[in-house]
């Protein structure tokens, strides 16, 4: 009987996992393939011949690309926006989750949908904008905007966080002399670090897949992030490297999605939370 | 204690006013609410003064025009298109999210070796920035060397592979199967309209299922032994206990779905563009293409805001759901 239920979990998930997981599969494949092996419609693509494997793409990727600066733009971008989303969404999210009554549950929706709102729809108006403050293809443009979306996100998630803290553990700091910042700052916050690193890895996963508005404000190469500088560099006219495609694409991917698995469950509850319980 | 408090903080003002709460609330919420009206609320309204003026990329104030951007757009049979198509690709994609995710939350709710390590290659999709996993789906739906392609001739159909799977159709279906040319991907329209739609549902199906487990892992087990105890066991179980129970978080998760799907634009510029002939255009495309590469701000701002009773429509519904959940 137990055999059976675990026949079906296999049945079902195998076949989705198969699917689901082979882009990835097959970007690790194409990255170690030489251009003998990959450009020849006779070679079995699931087999290395000639040439291959080779790491020859890896190494043109980092020192005959602007790769490395894209990854180090990155990272750049994340970092501060990281830092700005906490700045702002952790005194807000606290407060939201203290906050008793419709009129701080309505102010915590109200802030979460915000987060519906995309970036096609803002990308014009801020375009204008960006080019107004003579922010166009600097960074600092999506350092700016960036926060737009993962400000509402992280304030909602934490405000999910928050409330699992109970407030006794907050008014016990409070009896032994603490103001309220303190007591926030030496109590809530410390405890409430799974939640805040949930909130970095997330923050720092959007701002990976933002795409529209790093096409819209950045065309300079140097100053591009990975999430268009690798299609928008690497295809020249109709000349495609896909071996260093398919490298630039996975080498980001598996240490975002390993960080990803290990806040998910974290992620689910500060999501499903909030107000929706 | 509330005596005792405000009395020793008594001597600097400013924390005094920290301390009441009144005070205290709106001033850590105000940062947030004020970057959000300027970043979210200004550029909103900045759109919807847009579409209603004849602003272009070059020259910054435009002519008050009224509705004139909308009734333009509409004539447009491109407009038309796109926005079939931002319904298909949302609709179609969805059903076919909605299932998957289904039976893979059902499946991954029971405990089972490598679980784990089933549950990461399933989240992968939505884990990794789409802008790079669509590059990939680019690569695999190539005109030439596409892996989709190698495989179906292969594999399935009767050609120098080894799995000749048709074997397996034409002795057991009705059906035969002939060798046909590979498929173009995104060189033919039907064709390309399904490539971004697998696409689209590749990206959102991890993203149901974490959520529609989350719905079953709520599901206290009271109410499973209560059921046991009744007599309702498989499907009727399923139907009066676990789905009920599931729907609001389900439709959390598929009202999400339709946001991501018919708000995004990087699948779309990355596969096709619209193209071929713009087959497969979209909203969010086709404003893209209008505002930014012919410069028209007005109009472009005009086709995105036709977007905005979906969202405003997936707002209400979430608030709806928001008060039940909260009600039970």
């Amino acid at each position: 009987m137990r055999f059976r239920g675990n026949l079906g979990s296999y049945l079902v998930t195998g076949p989705f996992a198969i699917v689901l997981a082979f882009p990835f599969y097959w970007m690790l494949w194409t990255a170690f393939k030489s251009d003998r092996d990959l450009y020849n419609v006779d070679n079995i693509p699931y087999k290395f011949s000639q040439g291959s494997p080779t790491t020859r793409n890896f190494s043109f990727l980092f020192h005959h690309t602007e790769y490395p600066t894209w990854l180090k733009n990155t990272v750049i971008v994340g970092l501060i926006v990281v830092v700005i989303t906490l700045a702002l969404s952790l005194p807000a999210g606290y407060a939201l989750a203290r906050l008793s009554g419709r009129f701080g549950q309505s102010l915590g929706i109200g802030i979460f949908l915000t987060y519906l709102v995309p970036p096609t729809l803002l990308f014009l108006p801020l375009s204008r904008v960006i080019a107004d403050l003579g922010l166009q293809d600097k960074l600092a443009s999506l350092v700016i905007v960036y926060p737009s979306f993962t400000v509402p996100f992280s304030t909602w998630l934490l405000m999910g966080f928050f409330k699992t803290i109970p407030v006794e553990l907050e008014d016990a700091a409070r009896i032994d002399g603490a103001s309220r910042i303190v007591t926030l700052l030496r109590v809530v916050f410390p405890i409430s670090l799974p939640g805040i690193l949930t909130v970095v890895i997330f923050s720092f996963s959007l701002v990976m897949n933002e795409f529209v508005y790093a096409l819209t404000f950045i065309t300079t190469s140097s100053q591009k992030t990975i999430s268009t500088g690798v299609f928008t560099e690497l295809i020249r006219g109709d000349v495609f490297f896909w071996q260093g495609l398919m490298a630039a694409a996975l080498i980001p991917s598996i240490p975002l999605a390993l960080l990803y698995n290990v806040f998910l469950n974290r992620f689910i509850a500060g999501f499903t939370g909030g107000a929706f319980r | 204690m509330e005596a005792a408090s405000a009395a020793q903080s008594r001597p600097r003002h400013r924390r005094n006013f920290l301390e009441e709460r009144r005070y205290l609330a709106p001033a850590l919420i105000a940062p947030a609410i004020i970057f959000i009206a300027a970043l979210v609320g200004g550029p909103l309204l900045l759109a919807i003064y847009l579409s209603l003026t004849d602003a272009t990329a070059g020259a910054l104030g435009g002519k008050w025009v009224g509705l004139h951007n909308f009734i333009e757009a509409w004539r447009n049979p491109v407009f038309r298109k796109a926005l079939g198509n931002t319904i298909l690709f949302t609709v179609v994609s969805q059903m076919i999210v909605l299932v998957s995710a289904g039976l893979l939350a059902h499946a991954l709710s029971k405990p089972f070796r490598g679980k784990w390590f089933l549950r990461f290659l399933i989240i992968l999709p939505w884990a990794a920035p789409i802008p790079l996993g669509a590059v990939a789906w680019l690569w695999m739906y190539d005109s030439l060397f596409s892996v989709v392609n190698w495989t179906l001739v292969h594999d399935l159909l009767p050609g120098p592979g080894s799995l000749h799977l048709y074997k397996i159709v034409n002795a057991v279906t009705p059906w035969t199967i002939q060798p046909f040319d590979p498929p173009q991907w995104l060189g033919e329209p039907n064709l390309a309209l399904g490539a971004i739609i697998s696409v689209h549902a590749w990206r959102v199906i991890p993203f149901a299922t974490v959520i529609f487990l989350a719905g079953l892992a709520s599901i206290p087990s009271e109410v499973d032994d209560a059921a046991k105890v009744d007599g309702a066991t498989g499907l009727k179980k399923f139907w009066y206990v676990t789905l009920p129970l599931q729907l609001p978080i389900a439709t959390v998760a598929l009202l999400f779905g339709i946001v991501f799907t018919a708000t995004d634009m990087t699948v779309v510029y990355i596969l096709t563009r619209g193209g071929p002939f713009n087959s497969t255009q979209m909203l969010t495309m086709w404003s893209y293409q209008t505002g930014i590469n012919a410069g028209s701000l007005g109009e472009g701002a005009a086709i995105s805001l036709y977007l905005l009773p979906v969202l405003i429509a997936v707002a209400v519904l979430m608030l709806r759901f928001a008060r039940r959940t909260e009600v039970s």
